[in-house]
């Protein structure tokens, strides 16, 4: 579904990222893990068209969207929720669920409605704060109405960029298995982590990233196994 | 118009008549609300003395429509213009240039040729709107329209970039008009022989240059002022409660984001751009026209834009009726300061540093004074818990 290849990104004159590639297939959840400037969002920020690679490219559904514009890889139904919730803080989370339809036409109308229900169904609470300011959420609840917004854009793939970031663990427990209701449903998903213990239980495969390269990569389990993740990142000895 | 729709105006089971209705009542309420202000508020005004309430009206409401198209730049997308005043000063000439030379060619004289609705409240007779009007009428979107194009070329390649290079943009802009007017040629043709021998391309070269352009006729009356201000009302309220408007909120509220969800941030900034600069080319024209005006390019630089920031920012970013409010204060206060004649200028800013140490967030924040939410927030009832895990 979606192909990187040998994908360079600079800052200025700063290497971010030194050549990467991974794959992502239908109805998988991907995860990239990494310490923090590894490169991870640095990643999924050129694959969602917010940065353009130096070389390299990116293929979704088989054509390269390399040079396309992020509000166009939206249409396309490649969907990020970005890192820090990027929740629009004066709006009320009606309004900000409202902008997650932005993309799909006012024919849908009905489809979005389901769609609302279907996200609200996942993040009750959400719903009890529907004419609150998203300001005023909780840190949690800010992730759970950026998944939201998200998902009412209708991916066929998600990105999602630390959605455990400065959350309480009992929230991040909540939040990784609402991934999984959502990936059960049919969504495929790419997630970009740093709580690789959280990551690799929910993934099905992961990729490591270390400065700028992937060292590492094959199914979560085995990974989960390996004694240099479980030294690097898992916090076993 | 795909996300352009205004909420109301779609639910499903409302007839066509009925939409129509809804989208067009309020205008037709703006119009008619306009002749009440020329027609009866007018007159009673000077009837009672208070002519220089009528005048006040007048220029209260030019600076709303400054104001509010304002915010939908500022405000509304959060991007920091800083040449409004440009915009305006496009639209006088343009508008101006129409009028004068309009005039001539058409009526023989620059004689104001309006009817009713353009008149002072003294003095009136005759039909409600005349071929003056027309002319005016058409001038003033001329300069909304030439204004909007100066607008797009503006935006265009700077909107691509972040918050402060758009203010130097804007500014630069400013002053550009502003010399490229004043550099002109300060002669004003006033020979209706001459004007009518001149070729059509030639005359906008006489604009008065540095001198200013005098001789212009005073259309501008509340009807032609408000039936604007409201307009400009409501097409930002419209706007704001839109899908479409929520774009442009987002814009401010947190741009990545925004572009996540699939705005085109660029294009988006550049419509709520050209839309302000419309109006303030609107507000530039009727401001050319007014009683007591001598147009002058040297008045419409960046002083003229900081007054309307001022309004703004005191209004509070992003709040239609907070920019309504503070273009209606701003407006007044300096002649309630007339009393204090040489310390004014001094009271007026004591007064502005005040407000924004008391109300940093401007009069109404991002709210509107309809919402239900501001008197909770005005009142300080506020219960609801912030933060958390």
């Amino acid at each position: 579904m979606l192909e990187v290849r040998d994908l360079k990104v600079n800052y200025g004159a700063i290497k971010a990222l030194h050549g990467i590639s991974l794959r992502v297939n239908q109805g998988e959840i991907v995860t990239l893990i990494g310490s923090n400037g590894a490169g991870k969002s640095t990643t999924l920020r050129t694959i969602s068209g917010l940065l353009r690679p130096a070389s390299g490219d990116i293929l979704f559904e088989g054509a390269s969207i390399r040079a396309t514009p992020p509000h166009e890889i939206v249409r396309l139904g490649l969907v990020q929720s970005p890192e820090g919730r990027g929740v629009f803080p004066n709006m009320t989370v009606d309004e900000n669920l409202q902008l997650g339809a932005f993309v799909r036409p006012a024919s849908e109308r009905g489809a979005i409605a389901a769609d609302r229900e279907r996200a609200l169904g996942l993040f009750p609470r959400l719903r009890e704060r529907l004419k609150q300011s998203a300001g005023t959420l909780s840190g949690g609840e800010q992730q759970m109405l950026a998944m939201a917004r998200a998902l009412i854009a209708k991916p066929r793939l998600l990105l999602l960029d630390e959605p455990s970031l400065g959350l309480a663990p009992q929230i991040v427990q909540t939040i990784f298995k609402i991934i999984r209701d959502i990936n059960a449903s049919g969504t495929t998903i790419l997630l970009v982590e740093q709580n690789a213990n959280m990551a690799l239980r929910v993934a099905h495969r992961a990729y490591v990233l270390e400065v700028g390269r992937i060292t590492m990569e094959g199914a979560a389990a085995e990974l989960a196994q390996s004694d240099e993740v479980r030294k690097a990142y898992l916090g076993h000895g | 118009m795909r996300h352009g729709v205004d909420q109301h105006a779609m639910q499903p089971g409302a007839s066509s008549l009925t939409t129509l209705v809804r989208a067009w009542a309020p205008v037709l309420a703006c119009l008619l609300l306009a002749v009440v202000l020329q027609m009866v508020v007018g007159p009673l005004l000077v009837s009672a003395g208070w002519d220089f309430a009528a005048k006040l009206l007048l220029d209260i409401g030019i600076n709303v429509i400054l104001a509010v198209s304002l915010t939908m730049v500022n405000g509304f997308t959060g991007q920091f213009s800083i040449g409004h005043a440009a915009f305006m000063a496009v639209g006088a000439y343009v508008a101006a240039g129409i009028v004068y030379y309009g005039s001539f060619r058409l009526f023989g004289s620059a004689e104001m040729a309006g009817g009713l609705l353009s008149s002072a409240p003294e003095g009136r007779q005759g039909a409600w709107l005349t071929r003056g009007d027309a002319l005016f009428g058409l001038s003033i979107l001329a300069g909304g329209v030439a204004s909007a194009g100066c607008g797009y070329l503006v935006g265009l390649p700077s909107l691509r970039l972040r918050g402060d290079y758009l203010a130097i943009v804007t500014l630069g802009f400013g002053e550009i008009v502003r010399v490229l007017i004043q550099s002109q040629t300060t002669e004003t043709l006033y020979d209706p022989e001459e004007i009518a021998k001149t070729p059509l391309w030639q005359l906008p070269k006489y604009l008065g240059g540095a001198l200013g352009f005098s001789g212009l006729p005073f259309y501008t009356s509340l009807f032609w002022v408000w039936v604007f201000a409201l307009l400009t009302v409501l097409v930002a309220y419209r706007i704001k409660s839109s899908t479409y408007g929520r774009a442009f909120l987002s814009i401010r509220e947190d741009e990545i984001a925004s572009e996540a969800m699939g705005v085109d941030t660029t294009r988006y900034k550049v419509r709520a751009f050209v839309i302000s600069a419309f109006f303030a080319g609107c507000a530039g024209a009727l401001f050319a026209h007014t009683v007591g005006v001598q147009l002058n390019a040297g008045e419409l630089g960046f002083v003229k834009s900081f007054d309307i920031i001022i309004m703004v920012v005191l209004g509070g970013l992003g709040s239609i009726s907070g920019a309504f409010l503070a273009a209606i204060i701003l407006t007044i206060l300096p002649e309630l300061l007339r009393s204090v004649s040489e310390y004014r200028m001094v009271a007026y800013a004591t007064a502005l540093i005040l407000m924004m140490l008391l109300r940093p967030q401007g009069l109404l924040g991002v709210r509107e004074i309809w919402d239900k939410r501001t008197w909770r927030w005005l009142t300080g009832s506020r219960t609801r818990k912030r933060g958390g895990s």
